[in-house]
């Protein structure tokens, strides 16, 4: 049996932890990214899954210039998050898992990955709007978290390709794990959105579409871009579609798609929800 | 400025419209950098309100990115090396949201901004049968 069930894939607009601290999920505006969401309540429901491995990026919580992985995975018994700038903070706590961080760590070394680790880290809207997007209210979250960062932010960032091996050795690795916990998958952020220059509030509506249809059935299509190509083709933000990249190498079992939701704009973004589940593939 | 006369830096791919933050973005762009991330910390969003020009001083801004947080200047930050992950939390400070950033650096107003955005207009919706019930 796989211990991955399957794979969220979603938005991260800081705007919608704004709207999540205002009740604004009936909004006109915002309903029908919010709606998107109730096919992935119900599989969480169902699965219950344990921990939930993150693929993200950092805006400026955790890391700096100063020092900026490529690639950083957390290993933390507790991870926080904090106000960015704009005076939101969310309070429940996200529960870690040491044990299961470290082993992934030791496997992906293995497959000659070269990560930062980090004991004690931070994590942005990255990873707290999706959570509060995933588990609503304010229960404790149910799973623990493994944070897994990539540098989007100062190039050169890593190749779509690179991500894609470091999601699937993180899927290794997590197959491997010896204990009985399920797991789910994140990758977020994206899609098409660019925040800066002239350019600013470009959306490629056609190359996102190009990433929805793809993502099950064909991820490695996602690879015939670099980095500047996505940056070109999605924005310089849209370039966050390297975590669902990684994401997506991590579920190495059969793959179909449980529902999409693609949205724009929400703020300056294409919104996407994506649910993929992950079974274990029958050998004939 | 650092490395622009480098073969490397000539060799740049240009993207229209777009800055690729990169390690001579970087470097420009430091101590502007350095500024904003420090107002993840709310006494120090309320000590640049208090006294914008000593708090550039504390971070040793260059002339050009003190002229550009002045002038409000979006794209003269950028250009200073700015990264807006970073200037996103100066905007806060400053009440702008990133829609009003784009039409600053557009040069639309907010309302056309608003409306460029807009024109992208739509919502596709799939859910598979075994979840279909709960949407």
């Amino acid at each position: 049996m796989s211990q991955i069930c399957g794979g969220i894939f979603t938005s991260h607009v800081p705007g919608i932890g704004n709207a999540i601290a205002k009740g604004l999920q009936q909004d006109p505006y915002w309903k029908p990214f919010f709606d998107g969401f109730a096919p992935v309540h119900k599989f969480l429901a169902e699965e219950k899954p344990d921990v939930a491995v993150v693929f993200y990026n950092d805006h400026g919580l955790n890391f700096f210039l100063d020092k900026m992985p490529t690639f950083a995975i957390g290993a933390a018994p507790e991870y926080k998050h904090e106000d960015e700038g704009w005076g939101i903070a969310f309070e429940r706590p996200y529960p870690g898992h040491p044990d299961l961080s470290w082993h992934i760590i030791e496997q992906v070394v293995a497959s000659e990955f070269d990560p930062v680790t980090c004991q004690s880290m931070l994590v942005d809207h990255a990873v707290a709007v999706p959570f509060e997007l995933c588990w609503p209210g304010s229960d404790a979250f149910p799973v623990k978290l493994v944070p897994i960062a990539i540098n989007t932010v100062q190039h050169p960032l890593p190749s779509p390709k690179r991500c894609h091996e470091l999601g699937k050795a993180v899927g290794r690795a997590i197959e491997s794990w010896g204990g009985e916990e399920k797991v789910v998958v994140f990758g977020t952020g994206g899609l098409s959105h660019q925040l800066e220059g002239e350019r600013a509030g470009h959306i490629n509506t056609d190359y996102d579409k190009f990433c929805l249809s793809n993502l099950a059935p064909d991820p490695e299509a996602l690879l015939q871009h670099d980095t500047l190509d996505i940056v070109e083709l999605a924005g310089s933000q849209g370039v966050e579609i390297l975590n669902w990249i990684a994401a997506r190498g991590a579920l190495g079992g059969k793959v179909r798609e449980l529902a999409s939701n693609y949205h724009v704009p929400i703020s300056n973004t294409a919104a996407a929800t994506v649910l993929l589940e992950n079974s274990e593939k029958v050998l004939a | 400025m650092s490395g622009q006369a480098s073969p490397a830096a000539q060799e740049k791919r240009a993207i229209p419209g777009t800055i690729v933050f990169d390690g001579d973005a970087a470097q420009d762009g430091y101590a502007l950098n350095a500024m904003c991330y420090s107002f993840n910390s709310e006494p120090n969003r309320k000590a640049f309100v208090a006294d914008e020009e000593g708090y550039m001083d504390r971070f040793n801004l260059t002339e050009a990115q003190r002229q550009a947080v002045r002038n409000r200047d979006v794209l003269g930050m950028l250009a200073a090396g700015g990264n807006v992950y970073y200037l996103a939390k100066l905007a806060g400070i400053l009440g702008l949201n990133v829609q009003d950033l784009g039409a600053l650096q557009t040069g639309m107003t907010l309302e056309d901004f608003k409306a460029a955005l807009l024109s992208h207009a739509m919502t596709e919706t799939h859910v598979a049968d075994r979840l279909g019930e709960a949407a």
